[in-house]
């Protein structure tokens, strides 16, 4: 693969002088040392978890076990209740990612496309609240979900339970319509043109099913995006279920590696295995849709 | 830029927000007319922000207003709150541990966010060419993005350990006696230093190849006819031409950087001694170890009061380099 690579390269930018053959070559010195430090550990980290206890210490650098062995991912899945963490996982990181697609599109659309008293204060008040450090807003949410009336087992005014906390609704409700998924799926719907939405009207179809026949699906990539992203971030969040989430039930995959790194500080094997259980999804995610990731990011620094 | 103005802004949008919602309850659409009138439209539009406005304004803008009264109460979660007037900011100003997390989270940010700038742009010029390998680098560089900071902790975990651990095997390789890391409380803050620039420089190195696309090339072409060598085009043309994207990649790593938490309780709790103690953790540690919520909430404020200041610090500084 980097051997066809780099006669590509050779080829393509056709060094005329020895100066610049030494220029490319310096550059790909460069650019594999860099990606030797940013690829390595994941790769040992991978064999350390496929090696015996034994080997682990004593010949730590060897980059391939003598006997490969699955034994530390089986002790790290029956010491720690890994199966129940990521159903918990998967079920907040769907959550989030089907509802932050749904609500930011509705309201980015309504934002780009429709006419409506207040929109301008409101999405400025929204914009501005990507501003905000999250750390200011952390205590009072907890505070608000805890004292939420009606919810587990409050009052009307918030007493007698403890509301959404140790609920999926603790970690699901004050991210369901992130500021950043409406302002990105606004974007997209801004840049669509405005005639479609005209003529369907004249056609008379209702607002909603201009927006979810219309425009949805030429919003589909840029919301396939945001899923993307919206998934990885749920997936690898830590703070936050960390503060609303205590029942052991009810532990993430990032509590519950935590939690399991603190109680076997010296378990190098099986704590590499649970890190890579614990990575797997989203590496997979990120195999199988770089080019959209990537380019989302991008996208993200071009605004 | 606006990183002061928030509070302001959200009261306003809280009373429109209001206003506008009990306007839409009153008027509910009754069926769709095949001829709308701007009204018609009016109503639509309210309806499809309506329930991420509900949201925003319980999980942002009523926050954000609590924050503020929280901080001037004494307050347990259980039991009802109780004024205590500015006294939680008078207690701020004499508590030593407070003092050490910020003197802690300032060393961080003054050695993480130049490097993180550094090598995202390091890192950017170097893939700024066209040729498809690239492509490939860039996936390699981004990787440890996608990993979790509990994954990466992990690993670093590891990979810092004092003895097998690989930062001081390959120290030893050059005769190096390396230190204890996170066991050294000279070395622990500088342990997680690196571990944050490297797993978060991939998504600023795609920042600033987004940036270098935008730089266009005729300028390029007539620096070089002056006859000027690569440093001069980086320094006068490149450097210049991407003064808008460090601006944005340095506020937005102030902003992280004053905020760290989720590394500092990962691989050190804190540890050893205080060393790398953070404000986040502090406040983390007042408010959900202690309950001291009131006293938390003045403690938020005071670093959103520092994280605004760093930020037009760095506008000031930016901006300057620019003209």
């Amino acid at each position: 693969m980097t051997a066809d690579a780099q006669t590509y390269v050779l080829r393509a930018t056709r060094p005329r002088t020895p100066r610049q053959r030494l220029g490319t070559a310096l550059w790909f010195v460069a650019v594999l040392l860099i990606s030797l430090t940013t690829v390595f550990p994941l790769v040992w980290t991978i064999v350390t978890s496929l090696k015996p206890e034994g080997e682990i210490l004593t010949s730590s650098l060897r980059i391939w076990p003598d006997a490969p062995t699955l034994e530390n991912y089986v002790r790290a899945w029956t010491t720690v209740p890994f199966g129940r963490y990521f159903f918990n996982s998967t079920f907040l990181a769907v959550a989030g990612v089907v509802l932050n697609i749904f609500f930011g599109s509705l309201a980015g659309y309504a934002f780009a496309r429709l006419r409506f008293r207040g929109k301008r204060v409101l999405f400025g008040a929204l914009l501005s609240s990507l501003m905000i450090p999250g750390i200011v807003t952390m205590v009072p949410t907890f505070l608000v979900l805890r004292r939420f009336p009606f919810a587990g087992g409050n009052d009307l005014f918030g007493d007698g339970g403890t509301g959404f906390i140790n609920s999926y609704w603790a970690v699901i409700l004050p991210g369901a319509a992130g500021a950043f998924a409406v302002f990105f799926m606004r974007q997209f719907f801004a840049s669509m043109p405005e005639e479609l939405a005209e003529a369907a009207r004249i056609d008379g179809a209702s607002e909603f099913r201009i927006f979810a026949q219309i425009y949805m699906p030429l919003a589909s990539a840029g919301a396939a995006v945001l899923g993307i992203l919206t998934f990885q971030a749920g997936w690898n969040s830590f703070m936050w279920p960390l503060i609303v989430l205590s029942d052991r039930s009810m532990l993430t995959v990032q509590v519950g590696l935590a939690a399991f790194k603190s109680e076997h500080t010296t378990d190098y094997g099986p704590l590499m295995a649970g890190t890579v259980i614990v990575s797997l999804p989203v590496l997979l995610i990120f195999v199988l849709a770089q080019r959209y990731i990537i380019e989302g990011v991008a996208h993200i620094g071009s605004k | 830029m606006t990183t002061v103005q928030p509070t302001v802004v959200s009261a306003e949008a809280v009373d429109v927000a209001t206003r506008g919602g009990a306007g839409a309850a009153r008027r509910r659409p009754r069926g769709s007319r095949p001829f709308r009138s701007p009204q018609a439209q009016e109503l639509w539009g309210w309806t499809f922000v309506a329930v991420p406005m509900l949201l925003f304004l319980t999980f942002v803008i009523i926050p954000v207003v609590m924050a503020v009264v929280l901080s001037f109460t004494d307050y347990a979660v259980i039991g009802d709150p109780e004024w205590v007037g500015v006294e939680n900011y008078r207690r701020i100003l004499d508590d030593p541990i407070f003092w050490l997390a910020l003197r802690n989270t300032v060393i961080y940010t003054v050695m993480f966010v130049p490097l993180g700038v550094l090598v995202a742009l390091g890192t950017a010029l170097l893939l700024n060419r066209s040729s498809r390998v690239v492509n490939l680098f860039r996936t390699l560089f981004y990787i440890p993005v996608v990993a979790s900071t509990v994954a990466t902790a992990t690993i670093w975990y590891w990979l810092l350990n004092p003895q097998s651990g690989l930062f001081n095997i390959v120290l030893g390789w050059f005769g190096i006696d390396g230190p204890a890391w996170l066991y050294d409380s000279k070395w622990a803050m500088t342990a997680i230093v690196l571990m944050s620039v490297w797993s978060g420089f991939g998504t600023n190195m795609l920042i600033y190849l987004g940036g270098l696309q935008g730089i266009p090339r005729e300028l390029y072409e007539a620096v070089r006819i002056d006859g000027a060598n690569a440093w001069q085009s980086l320094r006068y043309i490149t450097l210049p031409g991407l003064s808008r994207t460090t601006f944005l990649i340095s506020t937005l790593l102030i902003i992280g950087a004053f905020q760290v938490f989720d590394q500092a309780y990962l691989l050190t709790k804190g540890g050893p001694g205080n060393s790398t103690l953070t404000v986040v953790y502090y406040i983390y540690n007042q408010g959900f170890g202690g309950l001291k919520m009131g006293y938390a909430s003045a403690l938020s404020f005071v670093l959103f009061l520092i994280i605004a200041v760093f930020s037009i610090l760095n506008f000031r500084l930016t901006s300057r380099s620019q003209s």
